[in-house]
């Protein structure tokens, strides 16, 4: 499905998942098929957060999207073209550590732009100006095991937004931080996030968190074979408040409405002992 | 412990040694010959004049620096080429399949049984010395460089290949840094492994370097010049492994040491 690049207007999503269904083979024989029949259109400054229980696949869509995996049925679309190989247009943020152990933050961010050729002071000079949006100036020179996770959060975030991506995968990038940074991080995130509008897909098992930093929350069943379920519109007001907007009673009401539908697959995912995660 | 008591406490344990084995051997007892023969023990005086003569004459330092050179010659050699296949083999899964019964049989081989047929090979100057090196320097450097490689972190992979990183670029910042951790993980014992090389070759057919000099003393009863030649040898070694502490931390500076808690928060 080869779209001419005249046709795409605005209205192309930056991603556009069509049936796509992920299977693993299983050592030691047999499968596991980790979601199938998944519609899902991201828009070009589109910020979508995907919620849903343990083990539910979640970050299975993201690698199909990051290219990382390739789905077994259905097709992933990037602005209109149909991705083969790995998503050049993407920025990834993972849930783990990524950064590179033996480069100190200030390379880590500026290696970044070695792939697009940039001269390696240019990246320098580039990467100390990302440092700085995300706070750490004066942490350039540390080696990420003297930098505390939410630091390392941030040189990522900085890696990832530096080489410009039109799109941002993330995987419970914040999942391992605790209640206040991840606040911090979340306001970071969204006030780096309203400069441009990049496309996001944020997958995160954090309702509130969802809720607080999306356009559009997606809701996943429990897995295995696990689908889409809803598929719910936030419209609250930005710039937003990760803190506040919780009190808002707009922000009370989506939450008890997908709420409804997550609940039940949570426990569905812990009747089957935690969602039976491959 | 704090510092200035551990060194002394070090410095009493060779002292107290060094005493006790003067008491019995140097000071008459009650039959007016010390407890143990000095020809069999020889005494610490002894040795330390034997060895004081040896480093002002300046015989010593030939055989030293013989033995430095070979040593320092296998470690070069054996790392470049542990590095090079680890790298290779690591990168190209079908030659480590193959070759993995092959590399599993060199490396239980015990290399001393090597050591005549390479001074047959290289004759009795430092090559076969430093061939015998080799091969001990070789395996430990291939093995953990085949490992570090192996076992890179997925994670750290996968955001280098989202990053957009080519082929080239893969090896250059993520799977060289990751194999030269392993790597310098194994410097002590590599270094360590060269010197045995080295003294091992020359004990067995040589005409210079310590092991030579020790297999001189044995071949003539001379236990001082033995213990003078050990005492050297392990000089020596705390010597080169200061050193390869010192570059190792500078290479290392990255990695977070035991000691350092990572901040919080």
């Amino acid at each position: 499905m080869h779209a001419p690049a005249e046709v795409r207007g605005t209205d192309t999503p930056a991603v556009r998942l069509s049936q796509v269904a992920i299977t693993f083979a299983l050592k030691g024989g047999g499968t596991y098929q980790a979601v199938r029949d998944i519609n899902l259109s991201v828009g070009a400054n589109e910020f979508v957060a995907i919620v849903g229980p343990t083990g539910c696949g979640k970050s299975t869509l993201l690698n199909a999207a990051a290219g990382l995996l390739k789905p077994s049925a259905g097709g992933t679309e990037i602005f209109g073209e149909r991705l083969t190989g790995l998503n050049a247009r993407a920025g990834y943020l993972f849930q783990q550590d990524a950064l590179m152990p033996w480069k100190t933050a200030v390379d880590n961010v500026a290696v970044a732009l070695e792939p697009k050729g940039v001269p390696r002071a240019e990246a320098l000079a580039r990467g100390r100006e990302w440092l700085g949006r995300v706070g750490l100036a004066a942490f350039a020179d540390r080696y990420p095991h003297m930098l505390s996770g939410g630091q390392r959060k941030r040189v990522a975030l900085a890696q990832m937004l530096i080489r410009n991506p039109q799109i941002l995968l993330m995987d419970e990038p914040f999942g391992p931080l605790d209640a206040q940074t991840r606040q911090i991080m979340g306001n970071l995130l969204l006030e780096l996030w309203a400069q441009d509008r990049k496309a996001v897909m944020f997958v995160t098992h954090d309702l509130e968190e969802a809720i607080a930093l999306a356009d559009r929350v997606v809701v996943m069943s429990a897995g295995p074979a696990a689908r889409i379920v809803g598929d719910y519109p936030v419209s609250l007001p930005r710039p937003r408040d990760i803190a506040e907007i919780r009190l808002d009673p707009a922000f009370h009401d989506i939450h008890k409405a997908i709420w409804a539908t997550l609940r039940v697959e949570v426990q569905k995912a812990y009747a089957q002992g935690e969602g039976g995660k491959a | 412990m704090r510092r200035a008591p551990l060194i002394a406490m070090q410095v009493g344990v060779g002292l107290a040694f060094l005493i006790l084995w003067h008491l019995l051997t140097a000071v008459p007892m009650a039959g007016g010959k010390p407890l143990f023969d000095p020809f069999f023990f020889s005494t610490p005086l002894d040795v330390l004049l034997r060895t004081w003569k040896d480093l002002v004459s300046g015989e010593l330092w030939y055989h030293l620096g013989i033995t430095l050179t070979e040593t320092v010659l296998a470690f070069a050699f054996g790392a470049i080429g542990g590095i090079a296949f680890g790298f290779l083999f690591a990168r190209r899964e079908i030659l480590a399949n193959v070759f993995d019964p092959y590399i599993k049989a060199a490396n239980a081989l015990p290399r001393v049984v090597l050591a005549p047929i390479f001074a047959l090979w290289f004759g009795l100057g430092i090559w076969s010395k430093v061939a015998l090196g080799f091969t001990l320097v070789f395996f430990i450097v291939f093995f953990n460089v085949y490992q570090g490689v192996r076992e890179v972190s997925p994670v750290v992979l996968a955001n280098a290949r989202m990053l957009g990183m080519n082929e080239r670029q893969l090896l250059r910042h993520v799977y060289w840094p990751a194999a030269l951790t392993w790597m310098f993980s194994s410097l002590h014992t590599s270094v360590g492994f060269a010197l045995v090389g080295a003294v091992v070759g020359e004990y067995l057919g040589a005409s210079a370097g310590l092991g030579y000099k020790i297999h001189e003393a044995e071949s003539v009863f001379d236990v001082t010049g033995v213990f003078s030649g050990m005492l050297v040898l392990a000089i020596f070694v705390i010597v080169i492994d200061t050193f390869v502490t010192a570059i190792e931390k500078r290479l290392t500076v990255w990695r977070p040491s035991s000691g350092t808690a990572t901040a919080q928060g």
